[in-house]
């Protein structure tokens, strides 16, 4: 009995055991996770040499888009991080950096990719193509294993869009003004979830979509 | 790239990786114990009534291996950045080495694609290197729209036929490819009405020579010299300088069917080929243009 009293203190009471699992557990997280929030390029639009960029909160039309983009999925085939390997800034342009997802609440960085990443798809194709490519992938791009998006040929949801700005300015580092949320519902009436998707990815990775 | 808000956090972040690696010091230290003659202990646990377990020591392959760790640990953040706001004697970071790839490829390659942007671009597009070069680019940068084998598909030219909205000169070719080109036609469904949309249309067909309504075409050629003139020209054949498509062909961006053109005339038409000088830049979209030429030699 006698050998190890530390031991059997510690597996005898669950308490102390709960403890101190969550003791060692936790220290990777206060290394690794905790010193991000306290970091500039972590939680300010700017990029890896300190440099401002030109990121702002989604407007009303985007957000309903982006929320779209999550309900579809499309996150479990695309990425949204371009990873700094020539490989693949040859492909999809500047390498990704924090500093331009900090109103991405969640973000969409992603770590499947089936299909091409999107990080830097905004402007690299015409509105006219993402709309044909989303009903019908195939219509343009025959090769394509895509599914087609059909049915978001109907008008995007607008009811909750104040809620959910609301909701923004809680959580994450967004300013939406009290004018910005009143005038939302207009910027949304009557415009198709194609719409709203479209807007939404020709916006992304424009702050440093033309460096290279 | 630790660039923290306040110095506190880098005193943190050491502060951790110190105590975690004292930690781990500590408990291989106090289990270094070695077997001891006679029998081996029992651990102390009794369960079931009859089930003990054996105190032995750690084996020592395993022991000298987690030591191991704990020097390589140490060896690491000598040697790379982790160690709190410290970078490593070897200065490594993520975009240094991401830099150093790219200024590597730049020197080996930017050579090969200088060679090709001195030539002009019909000597390039007869280089059957080059076209190699060119078309891995095209299905990289421009299958998606113009397809895999630059047919084109519906609202996005075919690339290898003679027939040209903003002209096939090389220097076009080239020039739509570094700043892109807007394509927009009006929608003249408000102005002419269900029944002269239809009309224009019939005529449009007529005019390559499709089956048409000559009753409906001969109405539609009025309201064509009136309204659609000033971009497709009086017989039209279409206007290069403004991409307003020759009708007389028999290309189609949009389809030829009656239905498609009352639904190109009813709606308009607009398109967008996006600009790639920033992206792609001078020497690429170099030989990206002479590929596209060299699609379309006899």
């Amino acid at each position: 009995m006698a050998a190890n009293t530390k031991h059997e203190l510690i597996e005898r009471s669950v308490f102390l055991m709960i403890v101190l699992t969550l003791l060692t557990i936790s220290v990777g997280g206060l290394v690794e996770i905790v010193p991000l929030f306290f970091q500039k390029s972590t939680t300010s639009a700017i990029d890896q040499k300190g440099n401002q960029l030109d990121v702002k909160p989604y407007e009303p039309l985007r957000l309903v888009g982006r929320d779209i983009y999550i309900r579809e999925g499309c996150y479990n085939c695309h990425s949204q991080m371009v990873r700094p390997f020539r490989a693949e800034t040859e492909r999809y342009g500047h390498y990704s950096v924090a500093g331009e997802s900090i109103y991405d609440h969640p973000f969409q960085w992603g770590s499947k990719r089936t299909g091409p990443d999107l990080a830097r798809v905004g402007g690299r194709y015409s509105d006219e193509w993402q709309r044909a490519h989303l009903r019908n992938p195939r219509d343009v791009v025959p090769e394509s294993n895509m599914p087609a998006y059909p049915w978001l040929d109907r008008p995007a949801k607008v009811d909750d869009i104040e809620a959910k700005m609301r909701a923004l300015n809680k959580v994450g580092l967004h300013k939406y003004s009290e004018e910005e949320i009143a005038g939302a519902r207009a910027a949304v009436e009557g415009k198709t979830e194609l719409d709203a998707v479209v807007a939404y990815l020709q916006g992304l990775g424009l702050a440093l979509k033309n460096v290279r | 790239m630790a660039d923290f808000v306040s110095g506190f956090w880098n005193v943190y972040v050491m502060g951790l990786v110190a105590l975690s690696l004292l930690f781990c010091v500590f408990i291989l230290a106090s289990n270094m114990t070695q077997r001891e003659e006679g029998p081996v202990q029992l651990h102390g646990h009794v369960w079931d009534e009859t089930i003990a377990e054996y105190n032995n020591p750690l084996p020592k392959w395993w022991l000298y291996l987690a030591w191991a760790t704990v020097i390589f640990s140490i060896g690491y953040l000598v040697v790379f950045p982790g160690f709190g706001n410290r970078q490593g004697i070897f200065q490594w970071s993520a975009i240094g080495q991401y830099e150093s790839e790219v200024a590597k490829a730049e020197e080996r390659y930017a050579p090969i694609f200088n060679k090709y942007l001195e030539q002009d671009l019909l000597t390039v597009a007869a280089d059957p290197e080059a076209n190699a070069m060119g078309q891995r680019m095209f299905l990289t940068y421009c299958a998606q729209c113009h397809g895999s084998a630059a047919q084109g598909a519906k609202g996005f030219p075919n690339l290898t036929d003679d027939e040209w909205l903003h002209g096939g000169e090389p220097d076009t070719v080239k020039t739509t490819i570094l700043g892109g080109r807007m394509g927009v036609m009006p929608p003249f469904g408000p102005a002419l009405g269900a029944e002269g949309v239809k009309d224009v249309a019939n005529y449009v067909r007529s005019l390559s020579g499709l089956a048409s309504d000559s009753l409906r075409a001969q109405r539609g050629q009025e309201l064509f010299a009136q309204n659609c003139v000033a971009c497709h020209g009086a017989e039209g054949k279409g206007n290069q300088a403004l991409g307003a498509p020759d009708l007389t062909n028999k290309s189609w961006l949009y389809g030829s069917s009656e239905a498609t053109i009352i639904e190109t005339v009813t709606n308009g038409r607009v398109n967008q080929m996006p600009a790639f000088k920033e992206f792609l830049g001078d020497a690429k979209v170099h030989l990206l243009a002479a590929y596209v030429l060299s699609l379309n030699k006899k």
